[in-house]
């Protein structure tokens, strides 16, 4: 297309985001603001109050008799089957059946007249149970015999032994890595509105539209065809809806069935935050070999996590972990297990990086470790140990892209790296009660789902004959840009200018079999779809216009105004033409990624399309008397490839950044010996504010990268990759703390790096 | 007696007889108004997607401030202004400076939060035409936002100051109207119920006494920050609720040679000018006080009468050597602070009585400082709160209060740290013998906001603080670029 550069929002051009304008106004609709239908019915979920034991008694009698009070449903009341495990282990029910595994597991729920009636009566609930033992932590776990939610994972190149043993320098020691809540702004909601025969119409904030239809169908007994799932957009979702409203479209699906109402639940943040899964926490056991030049020879890694009670996505998760263990590192011989631990906990799910940042962050531990041994700069250990093109992972990839050499240099230089870290230094020689930490980290992010099949897509594309069109893809929007992206892509694919460009929700009903939004994939797939949706119908436009008149097919270009030999014709004339004659003016667009394969069995294979790369520069300030620190500056250069929208993108790395250094730094998630969590909501759990960014704040797309792959316009993944650039500020964290030992030990932080954290290393490190 | 509620929500005028007292205004917005660009976040005050304005008479001047719905008591709006995203509007249709800079700098992603944002902005923009970045941060303390890093927002907020256009704000355009609304509002009471459920606002301070007589143990409410919660949270029921934070003789700040004499009801924000020029040095710990729109709502009166171990206005004003006035039907007395905090859960207050005003000593000569410490440095309850005033003569110290925080079930003043100071030369050795008295002074918890270790190394280590800053040797950190 030669129209490119004058079609509004086409590729590479940072348009705003669709929903910009209803955003400011208020006027953006999510699922809670949709207009409720007549008789309309709330509920709440009636938690469990041990962490691990039996129902011996289960006295509802107050609750079915509170005001408003319509119907109380156990688990006995799921027509079908009560399970919302999402990967076939069948271990996850949606009502607990007598046993409860967790403190705030759901045990029922009831529906009354109002959401505040409904949340009143669940509370009058008298439950007793015989209570059993219960594991909080991975390591607790394991030594209780709790055993695996799923099979676990072991990565191996090389002999790690062996190359342990003729290693001249060895260390081992163990991370412990908090998890995170997701504290999406809106919370979990499904509203379900029964309909005729077996049907059900589900509005629900979800990742997955496909996974809700399956799940709910599963409930209810019926088959995918009777339920429509749709979701135009989420208040932010983070993995936290990949799976996770399940639990709540089920319910209000079932009580909607069997009641003839709509019912709706919205869980208040509490009970969100409690019966709803989180980043994985991980200890991490290693054991690390290099040579006197700070070059890595061997690791062996046992990666803990808690990963709740069921299985859920603890699986893929876990295997991430393992893949990210390296970051941007060749480990010559390396052998890593991973250990998905039962424990009594909510069972733990997706999260931006899927398990990846605490791999990453092992590995940058075992950077510190080497730097602190050898009395060196981190940045000389990290870049005598990037890979190089052609060595394998640990999953025996080889990695053809590496372009950390290049970011490395310019942000060296950007970010005034070398002479900065001199600053610190002596600044920290002053011995001053502040006390400053600096540092450089690289993240390398492979992009794929690990399961090969979820890597498809699908887009239905409508031009109505008054040249109007209606787009439609599997992927869904939750702030990322998804739908302004891939409508960039269809407005260039078409020629024609993205305001006529409708983007409409997504729904089981236009595209189906879809994928969850997540893997960081939902512009590759989709976009690739779209594409192949609007090249299907240029391909059928042009053979129309040039069989019309008369002219070669290489004299036409759809567009604004259609090019057919000599004569122009505004797109509308020409759409509407073609409609009388009776072109097809819709189609289904289909994309899977190439090149990709992976044998879990044997460890091998190629999981991942292509990486995407970043790195950032943090430098912090530590008040050594509290604990306490702040952000003084962050530089960031970041690898999307050849952009789509380079205002989304930047927006993807700030936004991902301060995510990251949350999960590091203020974000604590803490149980009591009860098993109940006690940071679960805003006033206790902690994410960051404004006053946490960095104070100054340099993010750089590396605007020179182009995909090696054929992805959409070359472009790369950005929704998580950028996530473990917040790892700097947890590296500088440590480096500050490690100033109090003239930086000759590894001060071995454990994340979150919260204040109490802080000054309880630097206690351990003083004198 | 009247009893009808009155309020302006937007454009209209709300008339109602039948509101609750436990009704909260973001329900009403959302339920029965059907607006939904107010979102709920948390239904705690913390997230602040609910952020609204608030008009209000204040000496009788028009004054809007960002509050959270969420929290807000729908009875407590009478009299009010209430402006939600869907009456911000620009001129000709357009968007708001504020919403058009949002747009322009990509402040949005999700958008979930962002009304509440665009509000917050809007307070600013509203009362401060050129706001530093800090003042910014400072702004937006009480809204959280899980997408974009807040960078773009901050962008926007310094672009919509750059954009102006105060005086053509649709709200400074009915200014007049509304203040003569407001004003024709008679100083009446008005009760109001449904269900049993009552709201009780008094005409008069005398009359809220009677009120009190009338329902010994009524729940009295000024800013509901913590009292929402009782309600959105524990669904206690709080009926009947004395609503207090509109009558004007609770507002009062009075200044005589000993210092500051206020009413009960005054925000931390409308008492913040006056941190800010009588007590600079605490002026940073003020700010430390909830988010902003938790300081327009939350009063002093309530952070004291509720009896928090963890308030912050408590440690301080022990320190400073506070005191509070008690009234009821019977009388009035006068209650140190320090005495006022009897146990967890129990301050030396009859069900009769209410805390009708609040003294605070100016520091004259002595040397004050107020420190907290929490997980996340703003917005976040105190972890470690310590608030020292030290007199000094000729080197030797004369008097030393110090009052802590988080340290115990109440607020309470460190006796060992302080006797260690008494008599003692105003010296780094002197304050290091207090630090590691008050390591003894006190047998904290530990929670999931600190471990009873860390809580008393803080209690040490924020006197080693007070020592340092006092010797000019060190500085704290800071946000200012």
């Amino acid at each position: 297309m030669k129209q490119d550069s004058q079609i509004k929002g086409a590729p590479h051009s940072s348009i705003r985001h669709d929903s910009a304008e209803k955003h400011v106004t208020g006027r953006a609709e999510y699922t809670d603001d949709l207009l409720e239908l007549v008789g309309t019915l709330h509920a709440c979920l009636g938690l469990s109050q041990v962490a691990h034991g039996r129902i011996t008694a289960m006295d509802l009698s107050a609750v079915r008799a509170a005001p408003g009070v319509v119907w109380v449903m156990t688990a006995e009341d799921i027509p079908g089957e009560n399970d919302i495990s999402p990967n076939g282990l069948h271990d996850e029910p949606i009502l607990a059946p007598g046993l409860v595994q967790f403190h705030g597991q759901p045990v029922f729920a009831v529906v009354a007249e109002t959401r505040d009636k409904a949340r009143r009566a669940a509370a009058l609930a008298r439950i007793d149970y015989e209570e059993l033992p219960h594991a909080l932590d991975p390591i607790a776990a394991r030594d209780a015999g709790m055993g695996y939610v799923t099979a676990p994972l072991t990565l191996r190149r090389g002999d790690a032994a062996q190359g342990l043993e003729k290693s001249p320098n060895r260390i081992g020691a163990r991370m412990t890595v908090g998890g995170q809540d997701h504290f999406y702004l809106e919370g979990q909601i499904a509203m379900a509105i029964p309909a005729e025969d077996e049907d059900v119409v589900i509005h629900v904030s979800t990742q997955h539209p496909t996974e809700v239809q399956h799940m709910v169908a599963h409930a209810l007994g019926t088959a995918a065809n009777a339920v429509v799932v749709n979701v135009r957009r989420m208040g932010g979702g983070f993995g936290g809806k990949e799976t996770q409203m399940n639990l709540f479209a089920c319910v209000a699906a079932i009580a909607a069935k069997k009641l003839g109402r709509a019912v709706k639940l919205r869980p208040d943040r509490d009970d969100d935050m409690t019966a709803t899964g989180k980043r994985h926490d991980f200890v991490i056991d290693y054991d690390l070999g290099f040579d006197d030049n700070g070059k890595i020879l061997a690791v062996r890694g046992d990666f803990y996590a808690r990963c709740g009670f069921s299985s859920d996505l603890s699986g893929p998760v876990t295997d991430r972990a393992l893949f990210h263990a390296d970051n941007a590192y060749f480990y010559p011989d390396v052998e890593l297990h991973s250990h998905p631990m039962k424990t009594n906990t909510v069972s733990n799910t997706a999260f931006r990086g899927f398990g990846g940042p605490q791999g990453v962050i092992a590995a940058e531990r075992f950077v510190e470790e080497i730097a602190y041994a050898l009395g060196r700069d981190p940045l000389e250990i990290r870049k005598a140990n990037l890979y190089e093109n052609g060595q394998l992972t640990p999953y025996h990839q080889e990695v053809e892209d590496q372009i950390l050499p290049r970011i490395f240099a310019e942000l060296e230089e950007s970010a005034d790296y070398h002479a900065r870290r001199r600053a610190v230094l002596d600044w920290n020689a002053r011995g001053s009660t502040i006390r400053k930490g600096i540092a450089l980290t690289p993240v390398k992010f492979g992009i794929s789902f690990t399961a090969t099949w979820f890597n498809q897509a699908g887009a239905l594309v409508h031009i109505y004959n008054d040249g109007s069109i209606h787009l439609n893809h599997g992927g869904t929007e939750m702030g990322q840009g998804l739908n302004t992206k891939v409508a960039q892509v269809v407005a260039e694919a078409l020629g024609v200018s993205i305001d006529r460009i409708k983007i409409t929700k997504t729904t089981t009903e236009k595209v189906p079999n879809t994928s969850a939004t997540a893997a960081s994939s939902g512009t590759d797939l989709n976009g690739m779809a779209a594409l192949d949706a609007c090249q299907q119908l240029v391909q059928r436009l042009t053979a129309f216009a040039a069989q019309e008149k008369g002219v070669p097919p290489e004299l036409v270009e759809i567009g604004e105004t259609v090019q057919i030999g000599d004569e122009r014709i505004s797109f509308q004339d020409f759409v509407r033409t073609a409609y009388l004659a009776r072109i097809q003016l819709s189609a289904a667009g289909f994309y899977k990624t190439p090149k990709i394969h992976w044998n879990r069995e044997t460890g091998r294979g190629r999981p991942f399309y292509y990486y995407a790369y970043g790195a950032a520069c943090s430098e912090v300030s530590v008040d050594t008397l509290t604990g306490e620190y702040v952000i003084e500056r962050a530089d960031v250069i970041h690898d999307v490839g050849r952009s789509l929208n380079p205002a989304l993108d930047k927006g993807q790395v700030e936004g991902a950044f301060v995510q990251g250094a949350g999960w590091l730094t203020s974000e604590e998630l803490w149980w009591d010996d009860k098993g109940r969590l006690r940071t679960h909501a805003p006033s206790t759990y902690k994410i960051p504010l404004a006053s946490d960014r960095p104070k100054i704040f340099n993010v750089r797309l590396a605007d020179w990268s182009i995909n090696r792959e054929a992805t959409i316009k070359r472009s790369k993944a950005v929704g998580e990759p950028p996530f473990m650039l917040g790892i700097s500020v947890f590296e500088a964290l440590g480096h500050a703390v490690a100033s109090f030992d003239d930086y000759r030990t590894c001060p071995r932080l454990d994340a979150p790096a919260t204040p109490e954290r802080v000054l309880t290393a630097i206690e351990r490190l003083r004198r | 007696m009247a009893s009808e509620l009155r309020f302006l929500l937007n454009d209209t005028e709300i008339c109602l007889t039948d509101a609750a007292g436990s009704d909260t205004l973001l329900d009403f917005i959302r339920l029965k108004r059907q607006l939904y660009g107010t979102k709920e976040g948390c239904a705690e005050g913390d997230c602040g997607a609910c952020t609204v304005l608030v008009g209000r008479l204040l000496d009788g001047r028009l004054r809007y401030e960002p509050i959270n719905a969420c929290i807000r008591f729908l009875a407590s709006c009478h009299g009010c202004h209430v402006v939600t995203i869907e009456h911000l509007r620009g001129q000709d249709g357009r968007l708001h400076p504020v919403q058009q800079a949002m747009v322009d700098h990509h402040g949005s992603q999700c958008g979930f939060c962002t009304p509440g944002f665009v509000m917050s902005l809007y307070g600013l923009w509203m009362t401060n035409p050129d706001p530093s970045v800090v003042e910014i941060e400072n702004a937006l303390q009480g809204n959280l936002c899980r997408c974009t890093g807040y960078e773009p927002i901050v962008k926007a907020a310094l672009a919509a100051a750059k954009a102006g256009g105060q005086a053509m704000d649709a709200l400074a355009l009915e200014r007049d109207r509304v203040t003569e609304w407001a004003r024709a509002i008679p100083a009446a009471r008005v009760e109001s119920q449904r269900d049993g459920d009552r709201a009780i606002l008094p005409a008069d301070s005398a009359d809220l006494a009677a009120a009190l007589a009338e329902n010994p143990g009524a729940t009295i409410v000024a800013g509901a920050t913590d009292v929402g919660l009782w309600v959105t949270k524990m669904m206690r029921n709080i009926s009947p609720t004395i609503f207090i934070g509109h009558l004007p003789e609770l507002k009062q700040v009075r200044q005589d040679e000993d210092g500051f004499t206020i009413g009960a009801t005054v925000t931390y924000s409308e008492f913040e000018p006056v941190i800010a020029q009588h007590y600079p040095q605490v002026l940073d710990y003020w700010q430390r006080i909830g988010g902003w729109q938790v300081r327009n709502a939350g009063t002093i009166g309530g952070n004291i009468a509720n009896g928090s171990p963890i308030g912050e206005t408590p440690p301080l004003l022990i320190a400073l050597g506070g005191s509070v006035t008690l009234r009821s039907t019977q009388g009035i007395r006068r209650v140190a602070l320090q005495d006022f905090f009897i146990e967890y859960g129990k301050q030396d207050r009859r069900k009769d009585e209410f805390v009708e005003a609040v003294h605070i000593p100016l520091p004259g000569q002595d040397r004050i400082a107020a420190y907290k410490v929490s997980k996340r440095m703003h917005s976040d309850i105190t972890a470690t709160a310590a608030a020292f005033r030290i007199a000094t003569k000729g080197g030797t110290i004369t008097g030393a209060r110090i009052a802590f925080g988080g340290m115990d079930a109440i607020p309470r003043r460190a006796q060992g740290a302080e006797a260690a100071l008494l008599g003692q030369p105003f010296a780094a050795a002197s304050f290091e013998a207090a630090a590691i008295a008050a390591e003894s002074d006190f047998r904290p918890l530990s929670d999931w906001r600190a471990s009873a270790d860390y809580r008393r190394k803080l209690a040490g280590n924020l006197i080693r603080r007070f020592w340092l800053e006092q010797a000019g040797e060190t500085h704290r950190l800071s946000r200012a670029v």
